[in-house]
C-alpha cells in the first residue's frame, strides 16, 4: 500500500532576529520603526531589495522536502539549532512555514507537550479532561479512556487532589498517561526535549515502540544514536536548517557521527553557534591535550590526557557545574563527569562569579579502548537551568598501542580498557 | 491500541502552507474544537475562586459593593438623575452588562499571554482562548442577574418603598441586548488579546481603558444627560446601546433615540468582524512572537 502520511515540499521557516521570546516589542518601537523606515528607504534610494530583509532574519529551516510512508518510523538527527524542533513545530501546526508546503494525513500527537495545559489548581481528574481536550480528544473519547488513563498513571488515590500537591513524578506520570492515550495517526517524539527520570524516558520509548508496531507513523528526534538505530528505519540528518542526508538509519548515523569534526582536537564555538538562552554562560573552546600539553586529535590509551573547557561568565551563576559526557561513535554513553563532582569543591564554589575560566580534568591512563569517541559538553545548574549543551562537540581517536593485551592483535570488546591487576594462584 | 483504530480514510488531510494576504476566518476549525472552548471556560471558572475563602460569593459581593458606592457618590452626594427609578436599580441594570464587558475585556486581553506555554507547544485554534474568557464572564453575569432580581424584589416589597416594578413587553428584547453585549465584548477582546501578544503595552493600558470607558458609558448617569450635539459621537461607543437597551428592556425607560442605539450596535458588529480578521492575521505569528 503506497500510503503517504507526510509530504513536505520546499519547506522553509524564517525567524526575524530580535523576536526572541524574551524581547517584547513595544508600541513605541513599532511607531519609531514606522517613522524611520520610510526615511531609511529614501536614504538608500532604490537599492532596497529582498536582501535587506534577509539581513534581519535567519532561516531556521530551508528547502526541506521529504515524504514519509504510513507506518514508517523516521529518525531526525542534527546538532542543536539544526532545525529539528522547528520542523516538528511546523508539522504539529504550532507555527506556520514561511515558504513551501506540507501535507499531513491524520491527527498529529506528540510526546513533547506532555503536561501542556495542566493547571496546578485543578485536580487530577479535571486535568485529564482539560489536557485531553487540548490535545484534541473528544469528551466521549476521554470518558471512554478515563479509567485506563488513571490506571496507567498509578495515581488513583490522588485523582481528586489538586495536581499542585503531586510529587513531580506523579505529575509527570499523569501527564504522560493522557498523552499516551491520544492514539494519533502520526506521533512526534522529541526526545531532546523530554524531561523526567530514566523510568519515564523508558516509558516514552516503550510507548513509541507500541505506536510503531500498531502501524502508525512516528517521527523521532533524538541525540541518542543507539535509540535511533534501534527504533527507526530511515533517518534524516539536518544541518543548519538544511536536509543534508537522508538514508537508511545505519548509513545516516554514520554520516552524522562523522560529519563536522575538524580532527584538530579543538572545538571553538562561534557566536552564531551559542543559543541566546545560554547567557550568561559563554562557551569559548573545548580542547584535548596530551600529557605534554599539546592539542591533539589522537591520544594514546596508555597515557593520561586532559580535557579543557574554556568559557566566560558574563554574570555570576549559582550552582553552576561544567562537565563532559564521553560517548562512543554510536552515541552510547561511556561516562559523565562534572567539575564540581568533588563534594568539597562543590561546597567551595556554590556561586561562580563573572569572569574567564577554564575547567580541566585529566583522564587517567588505561581508561579507554581503541576507537573513536565523542565529547559532549554540559553547563548547568542542577534542577534550575541547563545553560549550554553541545552533544557533539568534539571527536577524537584513541590509539591502543602498548595497551594491556595488545600482544594479541585482536579487537577488544567494550569502550573501556582498564589495566587490571590479575593474580594467578595455583591451588 | 488495536490496529482497527487506525484511520480509515484520507479525508483527514491537513495542508500547511504560509498564508498570504488576509487570512481566511476558518470558523469551522473553532466549531470542531467547540468542546475545547467549553473546557477552557470551565477551567477559567473553576480556577477563578479556588483557594479563596468566600469563593463564588465574590461574584455577588463585587457588583453589590460597586452599586452601593456609586449610589452614595452619584445619587446621594452628586444628585444624578435616575429617570424615576430608584438609583441602585438604575445603576445595577447598567452594571450587569458593564461587569460582563469589563471583566471579559481584562481577562481575554491577557488570556493569550497567560496561556503562552500552550500556544508555543501545541496546535489548537487560538480563538478558543479569548472566546472562553468571554464565556466565563457569562457565569458571573448570571449570578449578578439573580442578585438583580433580589434587589428588585426588595424595592417592591420593602414596607417603606415607593417603587413598584412593572414588566413591559420590551423585556422580550433582552436576549438581543445580551447578544449585543457579547458581540461588543468579543470584538474588543479579540483586538486586545491579539495586540497583547505583540505589544505588551496592552497590559498597562487595560486599567485606564476600563476606567475611561466606564465613564464614557451611561452607567452612573443617564444617557439623556449627554448634550444632543454630542450624541452622534457618543453613539460610537457600543456599550451605550447595550446599557440603554438593558434599561429599556428591563425597566421600560429609554432616554436615547433609536438611531443612536442602531449606530452603536453597528459599531459593535464592525468591531467583532474586524477583530476576527485582525486576530486571524496575527495568529500565524503568535507562537513565534509570544
Amino acid at each position: 500500500m503506497n500510503d503517504i502520511a507526510i509530504r513536505v515540499e520546499d519547506l522553509g521557516k524564517r525567524y526575524r532576529i530580535g523576536t526572541a521570546p524574551e524581547r517584547y516589542k513595544t508600541l513605541r518601537d513599532t511607531i519609531a520603526a514606522g517613522v524611520s523606515a520610510p526615511i531609511q528607504r529614501l536614504k538608500r534610494g532604490r537599492a532596497v531589495t529582498s536582501t535587506s530583509v534577509e539581513a534581519g532574519s535567519i532561516w531556521a529551516l530551508r528547502d526541506i522536502s521529504f515524504e514519509v510512508q504510513r507506518g514508517k518510523v523516521l529518525g531526525i538527527v542534527g546538532r542543536n539549532g539544526a532545525g529539528k524542533s522547528t520542523l516538528l513545530k511546523i508539522l504539529s501546526r504550532v507555527t506556520e512555514p514561511t515558504e513551501g508546503s506540507a501535507e499531513i494525513h491524520g491527527r498529529v500527537g506528540s510526546l513533547l507537550e506532555v503536561g501542556t495545559g495542566f493547571h496546578p489548581e485543578l485536580t487530577g481528574r479535571e486535568n485529564i479532561y482539560l489536557n485531553g481536550a487540548i490535545l484534541g480528544m473528544k469528551r466521549v473519547e476521554i470518558d471512554r479512556k478515563f479509567d485506563e488513563i488513571v490506571a496507567f498513571s498509578e495515581v488513583e488515590q490522588f485523582i481528586d487532589t489538586p495536581v499542585k500537591r503531586y510529587s513531580s513524578g506523579m505529575y509527570l506520570r499523569l501527564a504522560f498517561a493522557v498523552a499516551a492515550h491520544l492514539e494519533p495517526e502520526i506521533l512526534v517524539v522529541d526526545e531532546v526535549l523530554a524531561v523526567g527520570d530514566a523510568e519515564f524516558q523508558r516509558k516514552c520509548m516503550g510507548k513509541m515502540t507500541d505506536v510503531a508496531q500498531a502501524g502508525r507513523t512516528v517521527l523521532f528526534v533524538s541525540h541518542n544514536m543507539s535509540a535511533v538505530l534501534r527504533l527507526t528505519e530511515d533517518t534524516m540528518v539536518l544541518e543548519n536548517g538544511h536536509l543534508v542526508y537522508s538514508a537508511p538509519t545505519p548509513q545516516a548515523v554514520d554520516y552524522y557521527m562523522a560529519a563536522g569534526f575538524s580532527g584538530s582536537g579543538e572545538r571553538v564555538w562561534t557566536s552564531a553557534e551559542i543559543p541566546a538562552d545560554a547567557s550568561p554562560f559563554a562557551p569559548i573552546a573545548l580542547r584535548l591535550k596530551d600529557r605534554n600539553g599539546r592539542v591533539v586529535d589522537t591520544l594514546r590509551s596508555t597515557e593520561p590526557f586532559t580535557v579543557e573547557i574554556e568559557y566566560r561568565l558574563d554574570q555570576s551563576i549559582t550552582g553552576l557545574r561544567v562537565g563532559i559526557y564521553l560517548l562512543t561513535m554510536r552515541g552510547e554513553y561511556v561516562f559523565t563527569s562534572f567539575d564540581l563532582d568533588d563534594p568539597q569543591q562543590f561546597e567551595k564554589l556554590g556561586v561562580r562569579s563573572a569572569g574567564h575560566y577554564t575547567s580541566r580534568c585529566t583522564i587517567t591512563a588505561n581508561t579507554l579502548n581503541e576507537g573513536r569517541y565523542v565529547l559532549a559538553v554540559n553547563a548547568s545548574s542542577f534542577r534550575i537551568k541547563r545553560y549550554f549543551w553541545d552533544d557533539h562537540a568534539l571527536a577524537f581517536t584513541v590509539d591502543a598501542t602498548g595497551a594491556p593485551g595488545k600482544q594479541w592483535p585482536e579487537p577488544r570488546m567494550g569502550p573501556v580498557r582498564p589495566a587490571l591487576e590479575w593474580t594467578i594462584d595455583r591451588l | 491500541m488495536a490496529a482497527n483504530s487506525l484511520p480509515k480514510s484520507h479525508s483527514d488531510v491537513t495542508y500547511l502552507r504560509p498564508t498570504r494576504g488576509l487570512a481566511a476566518l476558518n470558523l469551522r476549525d473553532l466549531w470542531v474544537y467547540r468542546e475545547l472552548v467549553l473546557f477552557f471556560t470551565w477551567r477559567d471558572i473553576l480556577v477563578r475562586y479556588k483557594q479563596t475563602v468566600l469563593g463564588a460569593a465574590w461574584a455577588v459581593i463585587q457588583p453589590v459593593i460597586q452599586m452601593v458606592v456609586f449610589t452614595l457618590i452619584f445619587s446621594n452626594a452628586a444628585g444624578f438623575s435616575s429617570e424615576g427609578v430608584p438609583y441602585p436599580i438604575f445603576n445595577f441594570t447598567a452594571l450587569l452588562p458593564w461587569g460582563l464587558f469589563s471583566k471579559a475585556m481584562n481577562d481575554a486581553g491577557r488570556s493569550l499571554v497567560t496561556n503562552r506555554n500552550m500556544i508555543t507547544k501545541i496546535y489548537f485554534p487560538r480563538l478558543t482562548i479569548p472566546v472562553a474568557s468571554v464565556l466565563a464572564g457569562m457565569v458571573d453575569f448570571g449570578i449578578g442577574f439573580i442578585v438583580y432580581i433580589l434587589i428588585i424584589l426588595y424595592y417592591n416589597f420593602a414596607p417603606n418603598s415607593t417603587y413598584t416594578y412593572t414588566i413591559t413587553p420590551a423585556i422580550l428584547t433582552l436576549p438581543f441586548f445580551i447578544l449585543l453585549a457579547l458581540v461588543a465584548t468579543l470584538g474588543v477582546s479579540l483586538w486586545l488579546s491579539a495586540m497583547n501578544v505583540i505589544y505588551r503595552d496592552v497590559g498597562h493600558i487595560l486599567p485606564f481603558l476600563t476606567q475611561i470607558w466606564f465613564f464614557l458609558t451611561p452607567i452612573v448617569y443617564s444617557a439623556s444627560a449627554v448634550s444632543s450635539k454630542w450624541q452622534v459621537l457618543y453613539a460610537l461607543n457600543p456599550l451605550t446601546s447595550v446599557v440603554e437597551g438593558f434599561r429599556w428592556s428591563l425597566l421600560g425607560i429609554h432616554s436615547l433615540p433609536w438611531q443612536v442605539i442602531a449606530v452603536s450596535a453597528g459599531v459593535a458588529v464592525i468591531l467583532l468582524i474586524t477583530g476576527l480578521f485582525y486576530f486571524r492575521n496575527m495568529e500565524r505569528t503568535f507562537a513565534d512572537e509570544i
